[in-house]
């Protein structure tokens, strides 16, 4: 292979691209030389089996991630504001709306949740760690290469550009040779071993690991719907895994699964993809249910309204969402028959969605709302989603469907329903949890700056694709007719005013690390859930005494009673998981085998497969028992954090 | 709670005896037997099944009461066999009946769904 | 939660921590059924789909796969007296019994690979058609998950030598005796329909 085919060229935008790159890269490692600080990144964090620092690095790669998916969206819109623009090739256009599809919901959506279920679950719960600290060590990473080989494509290779659903046949050997499609095959891969296994650790946490007296129907909202998250998890992702497999072996390895010769069926692809990419909708929803409730409920200052009612209709949600597939390829015309019965599995999955929104509404009814940035997010969710939630309806009509099927409608409708719910959960999430995570709130009037330029930007940008769409405009078009303009246009506008409020939040995580007023109690917002009884910073081992638990609000209970997380009297020795590079370096070992099965060097992806199974081998002779805190070291910690000993 | 399993692992053997039993049946059945073919695949799918419950009650434990994991793992075998039906009948479902059901489609058929659209 | 007392029980239940990875793993193969769900509703949907390539019935040989099923079987068996020797804290039978159950899983191995051999002789291989794809990829899934545990249990049978049954050990052993029975659920549905309804149809 020459150098020219595996390095992507002639595109001056993606050479502006790997200028940065390298300049990022060696900014960091020069830094990371020059203050001598590589010892303490291995030590402190790529080795860490720490449920809060592995939350942490999952935020942090997700931000990175919707940059660069914000990136993508801005670069099409600038393509779209105006008839026949040129800025990018139609070429480069289909990679950068598959790269931004894939990056935002598998690298950024999922991370960003998934990170903050690492760092709040176990705190909401009372647990010390995860279940299985070293297998979430090895989800980090695993999800953290699986992104870095999807990302590499677009300087390597090329990237996928057969959309982020990758349909057959399009995206098969024939029509797609070459890496790019590889790239999404095995970065999708690579990411999905570590999400299925987070789902199992989480699951088992949250079943097993609870507070004494922590009864099912006494968990916080957050954990119910990260528990019911991991179960669709659990289900859903082996499909995946069984799809990505079945293409992989039909681009690399010549099987017929979904090709056009040797009675292949192209469509078993489309009824694959979805039967995953359904239930994935809720796995990236359904947690931002349960962020929105704990926000509202505590700057509500009030006990959630119809808890029960609450944790039904996220069960009921996540038993429909494998019901309902089929509503993504109506237009397959596998006949009325199965149409409508999957257009009535859809429509019934909006009545326990229904309920959740008056719920809340009940939870806000006659209450003192305080209206900080996380709560501004989280009131804008309900109308916001609403109106995507009620677009939803209108497409999953298989008749009416057969009319906005890849249409902007059908754009406008996902934006409306992953934004307002997944994104917007995001930023009250993390501005939420942000003191218990890093000891200091985000600025309030900075917050509410990128608020609100985010939510008029989401707005001014997607309404409009609502009426472009019934206008007649298809979706992954590079070129728009003049008809359009003026609405796409305004959608531009719009984009760019959501670009600038991403832009503030970042500025404000810098602005807050200088300027930000310490936190000096463990509770910053007044919560009424466990997380807020631990010290900031949290203690590696998060609860030095645990609280007996008979209120689904267990904090304010304990508030009431004058308990803390400290009582002396109970204390004992901590048991630790010991730190350990394994993860790191089995899940590199695989992302160079998956490097070179991109590029169909087989012996080398046979290599590195090996290097991952030593791995594994070593990993079962390892019996190490970890280490334990002192109950002398345990009042030390707690006693300083407390700010109890100057007394 | 037993302190000391017995000597003789009576519920392994019963077991093995049923699966090897169960699997005669199911091949007799299939090969042997001249029973209509649709009932011959219902019955040897129940069959499986059953092989299947032996398994996992007789030799996996599963409801063991000792492992302090209550109904769990029962709770999610279960549901796993759910989503089995759910994934391999709802494929059936999408990617054939309706296809099925087009492919048999007669001229005079077609013309009449026609004018129902018109309707 | 209710307290329970655990020293009394099987010793693999003994530590918190055994009982969590043995919760875990049973959630892993929840996960595993659909995982194997997703091959067989390919299987479903492309049988059939056999293009140029012969049909199945006239390569399915009904001897041979009765043997590897039983083959199977057996060893499935063989497996559930290891645990039950580990439970009487027997080394000695728990180790006979591993090293039989690894025996006939490496039979049943032999056998199948003398038949995807065959089948490929005569014309049907991974591409000669969608059919044969959704076979092969099928079976050898399975194939690929008793090679995997074949290799594991040897790495206990090892660790055992070299601590004999502990808490640890006895937990890793009764995971991968999870692991040997579910592989022989599965094979009893790829059994049914995949050769016993390949031979009907």
């Amino acid at each position: 292979m020459k150098l020219d085919e595996f390095f992507v060229t002639g595109e001056p935008l993606i050479y502006g691209g790997m200028v940065a790159i390298v300049l990022v890269t060696s900014a960091i490692i020069f830094l990371l030389t020059y203050f001598k600080k590589w010892k303490w990144l291995w030590r402190e964090w790529l080795t860490t089996v720490d449920h809060k620092k592995i939350g942490i690095m999952y935020i942090l790669s997700a931000l990175a991630m919707l940059f660069r998916g914000g990136m993508d969206a801005l670069m099409m819109r600038t393509q779209l504001a105006v008839p026949d623009l040129n800025f990018l090739s139609a070429q480069h256009y289909d990679e950068i709306f598959t790269t931004h599809g894939t990056v935002m919901i598998i690298f950024m959506a999922m991370p960003f949740l998934i990170g903050l279920m690492n760092i709040v679950v176990p705190l909401q719960i009372g647990a010390r760690d995860f279940a299985f600290p070293f297998v979430n060590a090895l989800s980090f990473w695993s999800f953290f290469f699986g992104a870095l080989l999807f990302n590499v494509s677009f300087v390597i290779g090329g990237s996928p550009d057969a959309g982020w659903t990758s349909y057959t046949p399009l995206s098969g050997a024939a029509l797609s040779p070459g890496p790019g499609q590889n790239f999404y095959l095995m970065g999708l891969q690579l990411a999905g071993i570590g999400t299925l296994a987070t789902g199992i650790n989480l699951m088992v946490t949250i079943l097993k690991m609870r507070a004494p007296g922590m009864k099912m129907f006494k968990m916080p909202i957050f954990t119910w719907s990260s528990l019911i998250t991991c179960f669709i998890i659990i289900f859903a992702f082996p499909i995946l895994t069984v799809a990505l497999a079945l293409l992989t072996i039909d681009r690399i390895f010549g099987s017929q699964f979904f090709t056009l010769t040797g009675e292949g069926l192209p469509m078993m692809w489309a009824n694959l993809f979805w039967m995953w990419g359904h239930p994935e909708v809720y796995i990236v929803v359904l947690p931002a249910f349960g962020i929105f409730s704990e926000v509202i409920a505590t700057f509500a200052h009030k006990r959630i309204f119809g808890y029960s009612a609450m944790v039904w209709s996220i069960i009921i949600i996540a038993g429909l969402s494998f019901l309902v597939w089929v509503h993504h390829f109506f237009t397959m015309g596998a006949g009325a028959f199965v149409n409508s019965v999957f257009s009535v599995s859809t429509m019934l999955i909006a009545v326990p969605t229904g309920v959740k929104i008056f719920n809340w509404l009940g939870t806000l009814h006659k209450s003192k709302i305080e209206f900080s940035t996380a709560m501004l997010w989280a009131l804008s969710f309900i109308p916001s989603f609403v109106i995507g939630g009620v677009t939803g309806v209108m497409l999953g009509m298989a008749a009416a469907d057969y009319q906005f099927h890849n249409s902007y409608f059908l754009v406008a409708h996902f934006h409306y329903v992953l934004i307002a719910g997944t994104v917007f959960a995001c930023f009250a999430g993390l501005t939420y949890w942000y003191p218990k995570m890093f000891g200091h709130k985000l600025n309030e009037r900075l917050g509410k700056w990128s608020f609100w330029l985010f939510l008029i930007g989401f707005h001014v940008c997607f309404l409009p694709q609502y009426f472009i769409g019934l206008d007649g405009m298809p979706r992954r078009i590079f070129h728009i007719g003049p008809e359009w303009f003026t609405l796409n246009f305004l959608s531009t506008i719009g984009a760019f005013g959501m670009g600038i409020g991403f832009a503030i939040f970042v500025y404000n995580i810098y602005y807050s690390f200088r300027y930000s007023k310490r936190e000096t109690t463990g509770d910053a917002w007044g919560g009424r859930t466990l997380e807020w009884a631990t010290p900031t910073p949290v203690p590696p081992y998060n609860f030095a005494t645990l609280p007996e638990v008979n209120n689904i609000d267990a904090f304010m209970e304990m508030k009431e009673k004058g308990e803390t997380t400290f009582d002396e009297k109970k204390l004992q020795p901590i048991h630790m998981p010991s730190n350990s590079g394994k993860p790191f370096i089995m899940m590199a070992i695989l992302f160079f085998a998956s490097f070179a099965l991109v590029f169909e060097w087989i012996t080398l992806a046979a290599i590195g497969l090996a290097g991952g199974l030593i791995m594994m081998i070593i990993r079962s002779f390892d019996y190490d028992e970890g280490y334990h805190f002192s109950v002398n070291e345990i009042k030390q910690i707690e006693q300083s954090r407390r700010g109890l000993d100057h007394e | 709670m037993e302190h000391k399993t017995k000597r003789i692992p009576v519920k392994h053997i019963i077991g093995f005896i049923l699966s090897l039993a169960l699997t005669i049946v199911a091949a007799w059945a299939a090969l042997g037997s001249d029973l209509p073919k649709g009932w011959v695949i219902t019955g040897i799918m129940v069959l499986a099944v059953i092989q299947a419950a032996i398994q996992l009650f007789m030799f996996m434990h599963m409801t063991e009461s000792a492992s302090g994991n209550g109904h769990i793992p029962w709770n999610m075998m279960f549901h796993g066999f759910v989503i089995v039906a759910i994934v391999v009948a709802g494929s059936l479902f999408t990617m054939s009946y309706g296809f099925g059901h087009h492919h048999n489609d007669s001229p005079a058929h077609q013309q009449q769904h026609g004018e129902h659209m018109h309707d | 939660m209710s307290e329970q007392n655990f020293s009394s029980g099987p010793l693999e239940y003994q530590t918190e921590q055994s009982r969590l990875n043995i919760l875990g793993f049973w959630i892993f193969l929840a996960a595993e059924l659909a995982l194997f769900s997703t091959l067989f509703a390919t299987y479903a949907v492309l049988s059939g789909r056999t293009a140029d390539a012969p049909a199945p019935f006239e390569l399915f040989e009904p001897t041979s796969t009765l043997i590897m099923t039983f083959l199977l079987l057996t060893s499935s068996f063989t497996c559930g007296i290891a645990v039950h020797e580990m439970r009487n804290g027997s080394k000695k039978g728990l180790l006979t019994w591993l090293i039989v159950t690894l025996l006939l899983g490496f039979a049943f191995l032999g056998f199948e690979i003398d038949e995807f051999i065959t089948y490929v002789h005569e014309g049907a291989t991974l591409q000669s058609s969608a059919y044969w794809s959704a076979f092969f990829i099928l079976a050898g899934t399975h194939g690929l998950h008793v090679t995997l545990g074949a290799g594991w249990m040897i790495l206990l049978v090892i660790q055992l030598m070299q601590r004999g049954i502990t808490r640890v050990t006895s937990r890793k052993v009764f995971i991968v005796s999870l692991y040997w029975h579910f592989l022989d659920v599965v094979w009893i549905f790829i059994f049914t329909s995949v050769y016993l309804i390949g031979m009907v149809m």
